[in-house]
């Protein structure tokens, strides 16, 4: 349950804007707005997990302050927004350990890779593969666990079937709603941009490309028994590349503009601070993969990705789960 | 345009950044010429509503210019969405602008920027210098420090007097104080008094504004399209003594929406209930503030400040006497009443499913009639130097009634002209 004001200013503002409706071509939250009539709850969080806080509506609102009616919908649907990750995460007490173990981890790496005897270019004298699967694997049990347990709470708040997750998972991809129509946000500022936009894809593509360079070599380990190091020409190596590149730049850029718009928030950050350190000691561990650094770098990267799979069930990668999820929704309600 | 054509142009608006440009940030939509809308139909719904009363020359030209006038608005930015849900009967015949008016006017503002236009907010107007026929400067109050600001050409953009409440009361007495405002509160009407002191010629009834009903818990000023309530047709609608006015039926509510204004401003304390049942909660566009509701009509009553056993007796008295049909509110249905002294001619149900529901409703001012004559170059006619657009000379074309959208078309087309014209002769 969200606290009760921030419940009644949403309900106030969507009031509003639901007698009014101009702002109807610019993105998802105000066609699916106007099937409704009143907002509950679990509307309202429906609505602010569609909304990208892109701002274009505030500029376009008469209504915004010193008008009386004060109506900044981006600013409430962001308050609702984050509160709604509150609500729905499964279990919730675990929420407030994730980010400190996340932490601790890193310090952890750290601090022991400062120990560590400097070793030779051998991947596996630093760490035997068989101990990183083990971490690994069983990391990403307990992070699993409570995505999946997370989305499914808010699946079936909204009543979701599986029929609409193709056109969904379509605009999710393509950041359909993230453009105001092509001409782009008017983020960070009153001006339109693009920006936004194609840092968000460098960011989620580079994030994607690394998790699939995990996969492709995993598969050379385990069926063609392939033992890593690969080659700078190998699919691995290339993958892991183009995704680390995004890595820096994409979550970098993001940070920029948050910077610049004053919406920085610590939630915010943190992911994409990791997302950036991961990428960025990822790009490191193949740079000097053939020093005796090799093994203080891998060790620190291998905490940050520990870190940031720690982070994932609560921290603002949920974002993008419960996007989707509204996605969904959005579909089922307009057929 | 006069900046397009190499001018160096000021613009001074009265109110701050945020309410600048007008009531136009109200609006949503451009009457516009196309394939879909002939120059013909376009005149003929204008003759419609007029009922001929307008300058058929200047009329023509807007309607000529409209398409012409959208290219140039996607020129300076403006971006045009689909009709608006629940508006398709404008699909054809209006270009919506994307986000609405203040989207529109953001687009304005940055394109005047680019093009090193100088704004100046909190400046108003006081006083204009006409010598014999010819404007020279003008006084301005711009953050209550007085300027002057000579200039070769004048252009009044600056719409009518519809906030401004001791000039409505010139025509409309006591009862104007109860009118709410529905745009900013700087529409003072200043420039307007003073070219018509200057010299200018009138145009438009002085005593008439365009008023539709609102609800009467709407703020006082710029309460904007979200206050309208479309209930009206619906139910029945009664005044302070629960007394049953006019036909709520008398015709489809998008032609009709507009003389309830006027109406309620004729009623005592010029305030007005509509009231209607649970059948049709839920069949109109959702309302800004909550519906009042009650399980009898005695109660409702009372939940109003109205005399129950009045209201009691007027919704009696209307159930009796209406006549079973099939209810259609796309069309002027066959439900009616008979036998009253006001019958309601359509939509007419009986209002006996409770809980009863009702707004209260007040005038809600949208603008007023009077303006400037101005000639095909945009032109005030009386001031040699002075050119005019938007709702300050709209009467010269609309001189009565409503067409949605022409406002802006009128605005945008001699706007155009005026900016082109001014630097013409100032250059």
């Amino acid at each position: 349950m969200q606290p009760s004001d921030l419940l009644k200013e949403g309900e106030r503002v969507l009031t509003i804007c639901n007698a009014c409706r101009y702002c109807e071509g610019y993105c998802a939250v105000f066609p699916a707005m106007e099937r409704l009539t009143t907002f509950p709850e679990r509307d309202l969080n429906y609505l602010a997990n569609l909304c990208h806080n892109c701002r274009e509506c505030f500029y376009a609102c008469p209504f915004t302050a010193p008008h009386e009616f004060d109506v900044d919908i981006p600013r409430t649907l962001t308050q609702i927004r984050e509160s709604s990750y509150k609500t729905y995460a499964w279990p919730k007490w675990l929420r407030p350990l994730s980010s400190t173990l996340a932490w601790l981890t890193i310090t952890c790496g750290t601090g022991f890779s400062l120990w560590l005897p400097k070793t030779n270019g051998n991947l596996y004298t630093v760490m035997p593969h068989e101990i990183m699967v083990a971490i690994f694997t069983a990391l990403s049990v307990l992070i699993l666990l409570p995505i999946a347990l997370t989305a499914l709470h808010f699946a079936r708040a909204n009543h979701l079937s599986a029929k609409a997750f193709a056109p969904a998972l379509g605009d999710a991809l393509t950041l359909k709603y993230m453009s105001s129509g092509g001409t782009g946000c008017t983020y960070p500022d009153e001006t339109h941009s693009n920006a936004r936009r194609w840092l968000h894809h460098l960011t989620f593509y580079g994030f994607s490309l690394c998790f699939a360079s995990t996969c492709v070599a995993a598969f050379y380990h385990y069926a063609l028994s392939q033992i890593a190091p690969y080659s700078y020409a190998s699919l691995p190596v290339i993958l892991g590349t183009l995704g680390g590149v995004g890595l820096l730049f994409g979550p970098l850029g993001l940070l920029a503009l948050s910077i610049k718009a004053e919406t920085t928030n610590w939630f915010d950050a943190e992911f994409t601070l990791l997302l950036f350190l991961t990428g960025a000691t990822g790009m490191l561990t193949l740079a000097v993969r053939e020093t005796p650094l090799l093994g203080r770098v891998l060790i620190i990267h291998l905490a940050l990705v520990a870190g940031l799979f720690l982070t994932l069930p609560y921290g603002k990668f949920v974002h993008g789960i419960y996007r989707f999820l509204a996605l969904v929704r959005y579909s089922l309600d307009r057929t | 345009m006069a900046a397009e054509n190499g001018a160096r142009v000021i613009i001074v608006d009265s109110a701050p950044k945020e309410f600048r440009g007008g009531n136009s940030r109200h609006t949503r939509n451009l009457r516009v010429m196309s394939e879909t809308y002939s120059e013909k139909s376009f005149l003929t719904d204008l003759d419609r509503v007029t009922g001929g009363a307008m300058n058929a020359q200047l009329a023509e030209l807007a309607v000529r210019s409209s398409p012409e006038a959208r290219v140039w608005m996607t020129q300076q930015g403006v971006r045009f969405q689909p009709a608006l849900e629940g508006t398709l009967h404008l699909g054809e015949t209006n270009a919506f602008f994307l986000g609405g008016g203040k989207a529109l006017l953001n687009a304005y503002y940055f394109a005047a920027e680019r093009r090193g236009i100088e704004v100046l907010y909190n400046a108003e107007v006081i006083a204009l210098n006409i010598r014999n026929g010819v404007f020279e400067t003008s006084e301005i109050l711009h953050n209550g420090e007085s300027k002057e600001i000579r200039a070769k050409t004048f252009i009044a953009a600056s719409g009518g007097f519809e906030s401004n409440l001791e000039w409505l009361e010139e025509a409309w007495g006591p009862a104007a104080r109860n009118f709410l405002i529905r745009g900013t509160s700087f529409n003072k009407g200043r420039v307007l008094k003073l070219l018509l002191e200057n010299g200018a010629q009138a145009v438009g009834d002085p005593t008439q504004c365009h008023a539709i009903a609102i609800d009467a818990r709407s703020p006082k000023y710029d309460g904007g399209i979200i206050t309208r309530l479309d209930s009206l047709p619906l139910g029945i609608v009664v005044n302070r003594n629960a007394e049953r006015f006019y036909d709520e039926g008398e015709d489809l509510w998008p032609k009709r929406y507009a003389i309830w204004g006027r109406l309620i401003a004729q009623q005592p304390d010029q305030i007005a209930y509509s009231i209607f049942d649970s059948k049709l909660a839920g069949k109109f566009m959702p309302s800004l503030y909550p519906v009042i509701r009650a399980i009898t009509i005695g109660e409702l009553a009372e939940r109003l400040g109205l005399e129950p056993g009045a209201l009691t007796a007027t919704v009696e008295h209307y159930n009796t006497a209406v006549i079973p049909g099939s209810f259609d509110l796309a069309h002027l249905d066959d439900c009616r009443t008979r036998g009253l002294a006001i019958d309601k001619t359509h939509w007419a149900q009986k209002i006996d499913t409770p809980p009863y529901l009702a707004y209260p409703l007040r005038p809600g001012i949208t603008f007023t009639y009077l303006g400037v004559i101005v000639n095909e170059k945009a032109q005030v006619q009386g001031v040699k130097n002075v050119y005019a657009a938007g709702e300050i000379m709209a009467g010269n074309i609309l001189s009565k009634g409503y067409l949605g959208g022409l406002g802006m078309t009128i605005g945008t087309v001699f706007g155009r002209i005026a900016g082109t014209e001014a630097a013409r002769a100032a250059l």
